[in-house]
């Protein structure tokens, strides 16, 4: 039964448990330099704004790896957080766009123009907190994530899991895409809120607030990395991981795991709603179609090809499909939705680690015995775990 | 304080006395009308060891999973110190001091030794709570001190499900064991395990008793003589005999039933 590997493991006095691992450090170095430093220098302010519309999407990915990845909770529906974030933002957006000088020649001015168009005469009450800029920041997260909990605690209370999970919440994708068109006079319907300018009287249309818009994306795309790693490190993302194997255990180990499936919803729907924020600041606009199955699907297919368990993955795995599909769809838009699904079932069967798993499974060990090997004479060998009696 | 109570006038037919740990009164639960525990009763006092024994499909493991709240009863009543669990969730049942041990090992596979028994750990067990747990000294010592008890303590770095089957089972009591619950509940905890894992769990079970009640399922004759104050025994749902293992063994339709063949 003894080992000697136990004899090289690390005295237990020292921090067996750091919030990042060396390696996590320089992968997130990697990223923030590419996408602060590397993207800026190289592209032009038009390819610049295309990455940090893709980058809104990796929001979704992360949320999906602490939700899917750790929680193994699939959700087919996170286009309705990403939506209700990005529609909270561009509510905001489009009743300073309504000034009554801007909307003089309408019947009813000082409301958003499809209001009007719609025989609608004055602002309806929900859209009244939209009118205060640090009420709206707040609603952009608080609404979606409010709809997250009341979702998710009706399911899980009951202990509806698993697939039927996932058609329900592909099923509320559905029903609130079919609500957001059918009420046009309040939603702006399928064209969605269109034709926004400014933000709290700054023009974000220009190429300067388009690159600015960009840094601050990226930067809070970091820091939620970071909120998700925190998440993931905590011994909540233990018992998430627990919960994903053994469910009923985690209850005799004194748990109430309704509550913490609840928490991985919302934090996801959070972060979802974040991303849909930022993409109506930097795209201009939000309408439906960023709320229904397929969006919510193509999320899903990006936190799969990055790696479900893997934040930095998911990130990767977001920009890389989205690459894919712009770079594809210019030259072969009818292939482009094929080419997905067949993506994402190789990767379901050949990788279901995705990008992240390859990494560690084939370059990483590879990299840590070269650099070892430069540093120290190799070790004896070494059983791949401990000593496993059986 | 017994008499205290004895003489208190309010004490109605109702009220459990409390000097049982734990009273199960007229338990039955019937799945689709068939009555896997049938108005089932015994008492379990403070610092007793109780061996649940009787044939395949008595409804043994049902008992357990009654108390922990896996399964609910149909009827009867189940007060734990004074408190009715047939109501209350599996954690809060666990929370208010009851730890059961499964049939199979129920360990996280995917976490280390030391995680499981920090998952394990009382404190943090809320959304909260979980998310600012520190891993600090108590909580360090405290695996180790049990890691070292349940022999696992060069495991403690390794992924759970490379751990041999025995280990596995240690792993599960040790995960018991740091919850310290009063009532511990046992089911089968020398099943499948080679005679030299026997013996040492056997060590182990003597050294952890100590201080609380435990009740335990198992087949092993040898191993319940060795451990057991009082045996139940259940046969078809109901109860058969209760008393010591001697007298127990005596009876005659214990021997007709089950030690008889």
């Amino acid at each position: 039964m003894t080992n000697p590997v136990q004899t090289l493991t690390k005295s237990v006095t020292v921090n067996d448990n750091p919030f990042m691992k060396p390696v996590e450090w320089l992968s997130l170095a990697l990223l923030a330099g590419v996408i602060l430093v590397v993207l800026p220098m190289l592209l032009d302010s038009f390819r610049l704004n295309l990455v940090g519309k893709y980058l809104t999407y990796a929001f979704v990915a992360l949320g999906l790896v602490i939700c899917w990845g750790y929680a193994g909770i699939l959700s087919l529906g996170q286009g309705c957080f990403f939506g209700l974030g990005g529609y909270c933002m561009a509510m905001y957006l489009k009743l300073e766009a309504s000034s009554v000088a801007n909307t003089k020649i309408q019947s009813t001015p000082g409301i958003p123009d499809f209001m009007d168009w719609n025989q609608i005469t004055a602002i309806p009450w929900f859209w009244q907190p939209f009118k205060s800029l640090p009420l709206t920041l707040i609603l952009v997260v608080a609404v979606p994530v409010l709809f997250a909990m009341l979702i998710s605690f009706a399911m899980f209370k009951r202990r509806v899991g698993g697939t039927y999970f996932a058609i329900i919440t592909q099923a509320i994708a559905a029903i609130l895409t079919i609500l957001i068109v059918g009420q046009q006079g309040y939603t702006g319907g399928i064209n969605g809120i269109t034709d926004l300018r400014t933000l709290h009287g700054w023009d974000i249309r220009t190429d300067s607030a388009k690159t600015i818009l960009y840094f601050v994306n990226g930067g809070l795309l970091i820091a939620c990395i970071l909120a998700a790693q925190y998440v993931k490190k905590s011994k909540l993302g233990r018992i998430l991981v627990a919960m994903r194997d053994k469910e009923d255990r985690v209850r005799f180990s004194g748990y109430s795991v309704a509550g913490f499936k609840v928490f991985a919803f919302c934090f996801a729907a959070g972060l979802a709603a974040i991303g849909g924020a930022m993409f109506t600041l930097q795209v201009g606009f939000m309408s439906p179609s960023f709320v229904g199955i397929v969006p919510s699907i193509e999320m899903v297919i990006y936190a799969a090809v990055g790696g479900r368990l893997s934040l930095f993955g998911a990130v990767w795995g977001t920009l890389l499909v989205n690459w894919a599909k712009t770079s594809f769809s210019e030259s072969f838009p009818d292939l482009w939705l094929f080419g997905l699904g067949a993506l994402f079932i190789a990767v379901v069967l050949a990788f279901p680690n995705g990008l992240a798993g390859i990494w560690r499974e084939q370059i990483e060990p590879r990299l840590t015995r070269r650099v070892k090997g430069l540093r120290a004479p190799p070790p004896a060998i070494v059983p791949p775990h401990g000593a496993p009696a059986e | 304080m017994n008499a205290a109570i004895l003489s208190s006038p309010v004490v109605g037919a109702e009220a459990a006395p409390p000097d049982h740990l734990l009273a199960v009164e007229a338990l039955t639960v019937s799945f689709d009308g068939f009555k896997a525990v049938n108005d089932v009763s015994f008492y379990v006092e403070p610092d007793e060891i109780r061996v649940i024994i009787g044939p395949n499909g008595a409804g043994k493991t049902t008992v357990l999973d009654l108390i922990c709240g896996r399964t609910r009863a149909s009827a009867g009543s189940i007060r734990y110190k004074g408190q009715e669990l047939t109501k209350l969730s599996e954690s809060a049942i666990v929370q208010a001091g009851v730890g059961r041990k499964f049939q199979t090992p129920s360990i996280y596979d995917d976490l280390t030794v030391f995680e499981n028994l920090e998952i394990s750990f009382p404190r943090g067990r809320s959304v909260f709570g979980a998310l600012t747990f520190k891993r600090d000294a108590e909580v360090r010592d405290r695996i180790h001190a049990i890691a070292e008890t349940i022999f696992l303590k060069d495991q403690l770095k390794e992924r759970a499900e490379f751990l041999s089957h025995g280990q596995k089972q240690w792993l599960e009591i040790g995960m018991l064991l740091i919850q310290d619950p009063e009532l511990l509940m046992l089911d089968e905890p020398v099943a499948g395990m080679s005679v030299g894992e026997r013996i040492k769990t056997a060590e182990l079970l003597n050294q952890i008793i100590k201080g609380r009640s435990v009740l335990v399922i198992e087949h092993d004759m040898k191993f319940v003589e060795d451990i057991a104050h009082r045996v139940t025994v259940l046969h078809q749902g109901k109860v058969l005999s209760e008393g010591s293992m001697e007298r127990v063994k005596n009876d005659p339709k214990v021997i007709e039933v089950y030690l008889g063949h």
